[in-house]
């Protein structure tokens, strides 16, 4: 009897190590065969800017990166610890002085640009998002409307990010004009762009999963005699969800990827920036800094395809299906 | 005056080699309450006379008249059974059957008195225990109950049922008829119900409307069932009039209208299958 609850024991346990070795041991292993190839492989490479960053010279770049950070924000809390107590003393001598607060100006940090970045392609895609699916919804509902369309969208569809932003610069520059601007026009290019270049999966596969619904499924619908807007939303919409969802997911991915050669041009003080002004800096710090850069960028994408699977699990009524 | 008249019906589709006459002057007059069951070989066209009735489809000639008023497009009054249970599958059992509630009966009950009409309607097919469970939690014959009680609480003039048990095994699809007929005793509603199946046929029905071959198909004969109801299935087995029906049933379809499926001209056969599964 011991000896079966032994062996039933121990198969547990090669199971779990079965399970170590897949999903813990062997992403380890990529990951430093990765590292090693990279060390060696960036030992022979020699720039003008000095020997291709290994890991090593990336790791210190980033706590170099870190640091400057850390010391911009205390520069940061000092300089306004040093106005207010400039003010109460004026206010003190003179107690009809107004104080006058000044913003800090230092220069954005990574971290800063990373910020910038996230919502800078938050808003992009947000936008595409409230264009693409009630688009995608009335494309695919009515073929007539799809087939007036479909050129439009398979033309426009494949143009780079880099050919928008010149038109989008332009036309931004002309008609946001304000005197107290609430958006920098870098930012609305940049997003603007995003919007231009990611809504294209979105659309197009809210279109065809709307167009997919079940015909027995828009037969309850008809002998039902719903009205437009309860068969959109009670049928139309769950039932295309998880093509809407995996049009969001390529959306995404390629705001991403758009959002930094947009910023790189645009000057938006984000990612793109970044790396373009450590490109023209060229000191000898900079291909390490542009490295952890991509090496962000990598990170921070799969993060967001991340989150949006799980918004996709949130939101799916299917919990059963299996995605990843 | 007849409830449900069906009066020479004749469909035509479009195919690219010219149109496919798919019914020929069908004619059926159906009194309320009556029970009737169409029945044929597969190709015949049973579904799209159903169809017709629903208002998913309309007749080239000929229409179809409830309550001396014609038939225009599909409507709750006409509910419909689906084969495949056509629930919504995001939606629970309580959902899918409130969805056709709250429209046919918006502003004529109260929340109070629909919710007591979703839950009086899940009673009738025993699903009370599982309103909260969604299609995919359910089995096979679970889904087709609501699906049931989904029709039935649209209060229909006529309930149509499209092989409601075609695809469900033996033992779920005896249940489920057994459900079928206590319910049919407490409402007595007007029913056409498609069938492959002799014995459900006759079990179930007051007429059996059979069907001659298609294309052009049209009513062959009309089997009037004359037994005593509450009907079981077991004393029927050996009951001499049930026997006689069911060898009437199988006589036209195995004799009179045997199916010739040519080997030969097999595109030709699945050309009127696909037309058949789709009405």
């Amino acid at each position: 009897m011991s000896a079966l609850v032994q062996s039933i024991r121990s198969f547990g346990m090669q199971k779990l190590e079965a399970f170590q070795l897949k999903n813990l041991f062997m992403p380890l292993i990529g990951i430093v065969v990765f590292l090693f190839v990279w060390q060696v492989g960036a030992d022979r490479i020699d720039t003008s800017l000095g020997k291709f960053p290994g890991p090593v010279a990336v790791y210190e770049q980033w706590q170099g990166l870190v640091a400057d950070h850390q010391r911009e924000r205390s520069k940061e809390s000092s300089f306004y610890e040093r106005q207010e107590k400039r003010n109460a003393d004026r206010v003190a001598k003179d107690p009809n002085y107004v104080p006058k607060i000044r913003e800090y100006t230092g220069k954005p940090t990574f971290f800063d640009q990373i910020f910038t970045s996230l919502y800078t392609v938050l808003a992009g895609f947000g936008l595409a998002t409230l264009i693409a699916i009630p688009l995608g919804i009335v494309i695919g509902l009515n073929s007539m409307v799809y087939s007036a369309l479909n050129p439009v969208i398979q033309i426009f569809k494949p143009v780079s990010p880099l050919a928008w932003l010149p038109l989008v610069t332009m036309v931004v520059s002309a008609t946001y004009v304000s005197n107290d601007p609430m958006f920098s026009k870098s930012f609305l290019t940049s997003m603007f762009t995003v919007t231009m270049c990611c809504m294209w999966p979105t659309l197009i596969n809210t279109a065809v999963g709307v167009a997919a619904i079940e015909k027995d499924l828009l037969n309850v619908s008809k002998v039902l005699r719903l009205s437009w807007l309860t068969h959109v939303v009670k049928i139309v919409i769950p039932s295309a969800m998880p093509m809407m969802f995996t049009g969001l997911r390529l959306s995404l991915g390629i705001a991403w990827m758009v959002l930094i050669a947009a910023e790189m041009l645009a000057q938006n003080p984000g990612l793109g920036k970044f790396v373009w002004d450590e490109f023209q800096n060229g000191s000898s710090s900079s291909l390490g800094r542009i490295m952890v850069a991509v090496l962000m960028i990598g990170f921070i994408g799969f993060l967001l395809d991340r989150a949006m699977l799980f918004a996709q699990r949130y939101f799916s009524w299917d919990k059963t299906q299996v995605l990843r | 005056m007849t409830h449900l008249d069906i009066s020479q019906v004749s469909i035509e589709f479009p195919t690219p080699k010219g149109s496919f006459k798919a019914l020929d002057g069908v004619n059926l007059k159906i009194e309320k309450g009556e029970f009737v069951s169409l029945i044929g070989h597969s190709g015949c066209g049973k579904s799209t006379v159903l169809n017709i009735v629903a208002g998913l489809y309309d007749a080239t000639e000929g229409g179809v008249l409830l309550d001396g008023k014609e038939v225009r497009g599909p409507g709750p009054e006409r509910a419909v059974v689906f084969q495949n249970h056509s629930l919504l599958p995001w939606l629970t059992s309580y959902e899918n059957v409130e969805l056709a509630v709250k429209q046919v009966f918006k502003g004529k009950k109260s929340k109070k008195e629909m919710h007591d009409w979703i839950m009086h309607n899940l009673e009738l097919v025993h699903m009370t225990h599982a309103a909260d469970k969604r299609p995919s939690e359910i089995s096979g014959g679970m889904k087709q109950r609501v699906g049931i009680a989904r029709a039935l609480a649209m209060e229909p003039s006529v309930l149509l049922m499209d092989e409601p048990f075609g695809a469900l095994d033996a033992l779920t699809r005896a249940h489920l008829q057994d459900s079928l007929m206590e319910i049919q005793k407490d409402l007595n509603n007007t029913v056409i119900m498609i069938t492959h199946d002799v014995d459900e046929a006759v079990l179930l029905s007051d007429r059996i409307v059979m069907m001659t071959n298609g294309p052009a198909a049209t009513v062959g004969e009309i089997l009037k069932v004359d037994l005593e109801r509450p009907r079981d299935r077991l004393a029927l087995a050996d009951d001499p009039k049930y026997v006689d029906y069911r060898a009437q049933v199988l006589t036209f379809l195995y004799e009179k209208q045997r199916k010739v499926e040519p080997i030969n001209k097999a595109s030709h056969t699945t050309k009127d299958d696909k037309l058949a599964s789709n009405g």
